[in-house]
Parts: C-alpha cells; sequence; structure tokens
C-alpha cells in the first residue's frame, strides 16, 4: 500500500473507528436516534472508557509482534495513533470519574487516590502515560533519540497497572479482567523472549567473531 | 434527611411514567374502590411470559415508608444484582425469564417446634400483604427506593414456634443450574446462604416479599420470595428461598464466606465504616440526573432510629 494511500485513507478510517465507543458513549447520554446507556449510565461510560483505554494499550502493544509476523512496517504506522487513542479514553474515563461519579469533589478524589491501592494504580498509570502522549510526536522523537525509545518502554509499566487496576476493582467476578491478564502476558512473553533471543545471538556472535579474531 | 422532588433534580421520562401511573392506582385504593383482586397464587405460574406478573391486593403501609419518589419499575426491574443469573446487573433480567417460581416449597427446619415442608401457598396463606417503600443501598455504593409487597418476616417465623435455642435465622437459595445458569459458574459457593440474628429477623422493618410496585415479584427480582432487611446492605436480601433453618450459631453466609475481609455477617449500612477498595461514605442514587447522584450514606440506611439499639455496645468497626 502507498504511504499516500495509508495517510490519507487507512488512517482517518481507522480513527474514526477509533472514536465510535466515545461517540456512542455520547450518543447514549443525550439519548441520540434512540441509544440509551440503561440504568445507570454512569457505571457504563466509567467501565466502558476503561475497557477502551485497555483495549488501546493491547491493540498498541500488538503492532510490533505484526511487525515481525508480516516482515512489514505497515503496523508501525499506527502505533502512535492507537496509543493516543489509550490515552484520549483515559482520560474521559478519568473526566466521568471526577465529574459524575464523585460529582467533581477533588477532595473525595483525593481520598480515594490515597486510601484504595486500586485508584492509586490507575491514577499512576494515568499520569506515566502523561509523557508518552507530550513525546509522541515526530520532532520529540527526533530530539530524545535513543532515550525516546527507553522513555516509551514506559507502555509495558503502564498496561500492568492498568490492567492490575481493573482486577482490584471488580467486586468478585475476575473472568474478563483475567483475558486482559492472559492478553498481556502474552504481549510481554513475546517481548521477553526475543529480548533473550538476541541476546543469545548477540552473544553466538561475539563468539564468532572472537573465534576469528583469534 | 428526605428529598423532595425538587432537590432530586430534573427527572427523567423513565422515571415519570410507572410513578404516575402508580400514585393514581394508591389513590384508587385511598378512595376505597376496591382492586379486583386477581386469585394472585394461582395466576403466579400461568402470568410467566404472558402479559407480566400478576396483581396483588395489598394494604399500603405508610407508617414504614421513606415518601422519597421510588425507582421506575424499569429500573428496578433491570438492573439489580442477582448472581445465579448472571454477575451483570443487566444479566437477571435477562436470563431469568424462563425461571418457574411455582410450584414452589419451602423446608423449615432447625430449632423450631413446627418443622417440615410447606407449599409457597401453605407460607403466605395467613399472611394479609402490605406494601413498603423502603431505601435499598447497595454494597456497590448504589442505591434505589423501592415500593415491596410483603408481609413481616416475624409473623412468618413465629408461625414455626422457635425455641429458646434458635438464636439465629438461615435462609437458603434455590439451587438448580439447569434454571439459574448463573450457578454453572463457581464465582460463589452455591447455594447462595444468608441469615439474620433472630432479633434482627423479629423486628417489624424486615419484610418477607413476594412483589414490588403492586405485583407478583418478578423472576429477577427473587420471586417467589424473598428478603427484605432495609437497614442493611442489599446482599442481605436472599432471593428465591427455599430454606429457612433455625440455628443456634451464625450461619455461614455467602459473601462472607466469599471475602470474609470485605463482607460482614451484620452488613448494616455504615458510612463510617468503608469496604476495602471503596468509600461507603457516599452512595450514587440511580435513576438521578446525570450530574447529581452523589449522595451521603446514612447510618442503617436511615433506620438509625428504629434498628441502632438492636446493635447498642457492639463495635460497628468489628461486627460489620
Amino acid at each position: 500500500m502507498s504511504a499516500v494511500a495509508i495517510r490519507w485513507v487507512v488512517k482517518p478510517l481507522v480513527f474514526l473507528a477509533c472514536l465510535v465507543p466515545a461517540l456512542q458513549l455520547i450518543a447514549g447520554a443525550v439519548g441520540f436516534a434512540g441509544v440509551s446507556l440503561g440504568t445507570d449510565p454512569v457505571a457504563v461510560m466509567l467501565h466502558t472508557c476503561g475497557k477502551w483505554t485497555l483495549n488501546f494499550l493491547m491493540i498498541t502493544l500488538c503492532m510490533t509482534p505484526l511487525r515481525d509476523a508480516s516482515h512489514s512496517v505497515f503496523w508501525l504506522r499506527f502505533r502512535r495513533l492507537f496509543g493516543l487513542f489509550a490515552f484520549f479514553y483515559v482520560l474521559l474515563h478519568f473526566t466521568v470519574y471526577l465529574l459524575l461519579d464523585q460529582a467533581g469533589k477533588l477532595g473525595a478524589l483525593w481520598q480515594d487516590i490515597v486510601k484504595r491501592p486500586y485508584i492509586t494504580i490507575g491514577m499512576l498509570a494515568l499520569c506515566l502515560l502523561i509523557p508518552l502522549a507530550v513525546t509522541s510526536t515526530a520532532k520529540a522523537q527526533r530530539r530524545l533519540g535513543r532515550r525516546w525509545i527507553r522513555l516509551h518502554r514506559l507502555i509495558y509499566v503502564i498496561a500492568i497497572l492498568g490492567v492490575w487496576h481493573y482486577w482490584w476493582g471488580v467486586k468478585k467476578d475476575i473472568r474478563e479482567p483475567l483475558l486482559y491478564v492472559c492478553g498481556l502476558s502474552l504481549l510481554l512473553g513475546y517481548r521477553l523472549w526475543k529480548h533473550r533471543k538476541s541476546l543469545g545471538s548477540r552473544v553466538s556472535v561475539a563468539r564468532v567473531a572472537r573465534t576469528d579474531a583469534s | 434527611m428526605r428529598k423532595t422532588a425538587h432537590e432530586l433534580g430534573p427527572i427523567v421520562p423513565s422515571d415519570i411514567t410507572p410513578y404516575d401511573k402508580y400514585v393514581s392506582r394508591r389513590a384508587l385504593l385511598a378512595g376505597g374502590v376496591c382492586l379486583a383482586a386477581v386469585q394472585t397464587l394461582g395466576r403466579w405460574g400461568e402470568s410467566f411470559g404472558q402479559s407480566g406478573p400478576a396483581e396483588l391486593s395489598y394494604t399500603h403501609n405508610a407508617a414504614l415508608s421513606v415518601t422519597d419518589p421510588p425507582n421506575s419499575y424499569k429500573d428496578i426491574t433491570t438492573y439489580n444484582n442477582y448472581y445465579e443469573f448472571g454477575t451483570d446487573k443487566s444479566d437477571p433480567a435477562q436470563n431469568s425469564q424462563g425461571f418457574r417460581p411455582q410450584p414452589w416449597k419451602v423446608t423449615v427446619s432447625g430449632e423450631a417446634e413446627v418443622s417440615g415442608s410447606y407449599t409457597l401457598e401453605d407460607i403466605l396463606k395467613p399472611h394479609p400483604l402490605e406494601e413498603r417503600i423502603y431505601r435499598l443501598r447497595c454494597v456497590e455504593a448504589w442505591s434505589m427506593i423501592v415500593p415491596w409487597v410483603g408481609f413481616p418476616l416475624g409473623d412468618l417465623l413465629n408461625r414455626f414456634k422457635p425455641t429458646s435455642k434458635a438464636k439465629f435465622v438461615e435462609f437458603k437459595t434455590l439451587y438448580d443450574p439447569k434454571q439459574m445458569p448463573g450457578q454453572r459458574a463457581r464465582v460463589l459457593e452455591w447455594p447462595y446462604v444468608e441469615g439474620l440474628r433472630m432479633d434482627e429477623a423479629m423486628h417489624p422493618l424486615t419484610l418477607m416479599a413476594v412483589g414490588l410496585y403492586g405485583k407478583a415479584m418478578p423472576n429477577q427480582n427473587g420471586a417467589p420470595l424473598r428478603l427484605i432487611v432495609p437497614w442493611k446492605y442489599g446482599f442481605k436480601g436472599i432471593k428465591a428461598i427455599v430454606g429457612i433453618r433455625f440455628t443456634e450459631t451464625a450461619p455461614r453466609t455467602t459473601w462472607a464466606l466469599s471475602a470474609p475481609n470485605e463482607y460482614g455477617f451484620f452488613a448494616n449500612v455504615n458510612p463510617a465504616v468503608d469496604h476495602p477498595r471503596w468509600s461507603q461514605a457516599s452512595e450514587r442514587h440511580i435513576g438521578g440526573s446525570l450530574f447529581n447522584q452523589r449522595r451521603p450514606t446514612l447510618p442503617f440506611n436511615g433506620y438509625g432510629a428504629q434498628v441502632a439499639s438492636l446493635y447498642s455496645g457492639m463495635d460497628l468497626r468489628k461486627f460489620f
């Protein structure tokens, strides 16, 4: 696919698709076109935004394995977009929590952050996403160079904290959080495996080099 | 403490219709117009799959009712926890439509002079039904107002002449994974067990409920027979009761077994004792405006004047 087609056709379509969950929530909140959020709209908004944050973190983490499997950098062109959508949905999640769930009471929010471990780690994950969103531009990437890669490895920590936050938040039925744990384990496990393999090959390359020298 | 309609903010359309109908029905009753008392019990089973639950005949108990506007019939019947039908709050309404609350048997056993197996008709026959509008506070920090129809649990328990050894009463839900798909997953220990201390069970506020909004109890809300203890968290209100047992020691209740540090036997609504993972100081009232759902939670869910004396001298932080 040509770069032009990706930039002007595929990307805008993907962008619109990423907005669908948010548009559904807005339609439901104002009762547009018969869409309804049900009896407890605040809980639906909170959970939808939270889950799409996790979904977009997972999708973002899928791009590298997809590149490796397909030997095509096509996937990497969407990594930033998906990552920024994770940030977009976590901001919505936080806004619904603060303004609708807690009725805008900052005191109550602070109490929750310091007293409830699952909210503490959720907030921590949100805060860690901020520097990644801020340095997501091509300019920042150029300026930071190698440090950019190191900084953006924070995504692994953020994803773990996010899934953990979900796991601790549910009352009893952990079947859904468990799905995220499995997905994330696969995605992080793959990276670990790749890292080990590259370490291994580097060692053997070094060995070959040494034998050559002797 | 009680909110006027004005304080509650804008009322959404789903609130208005059923409540209006409801008020007019109550006005009819007050006017002495006798509602055709349908042979409720016989219709119970038949009504399933037809035009909705059967109408009940009852009197309204204003003295034991709150004056807050009740949530809509739709809110109450489509948003609740009933893990036997699934863990989502919309699951009970969706998965309980094939449930048969009739014929029904209740087994009474334990420390009582009278025991045995009773049909639902045997259980209900001597008890005139009354309506009570109660606050409902879920342990998950949301709340509703529900017009239950039922009779005092104490009146029922007295018929079995509990002995002096009966210190507690234990209730059991039906175990039938064929009818209750949620029981196929081991989310909780099945069957669901709940219990009360005898003085709690005999308290005039404690209700054996058989209906809501003047109609037979919908399957998703615990048909045909469920417990309502308005000063306790909602999970104490065990549904689809098939067993009543008088015991000397405290029953091992389902949620307390599942997470003893999070859910206690007493489970009295208490804004001062938080759930380990969330605050119980306030609650979100279902059905209000989007921006105005938070309300402070009241000790004993607002029933402190009637029930606080049951717990005098007890450390409510320890016995949560």
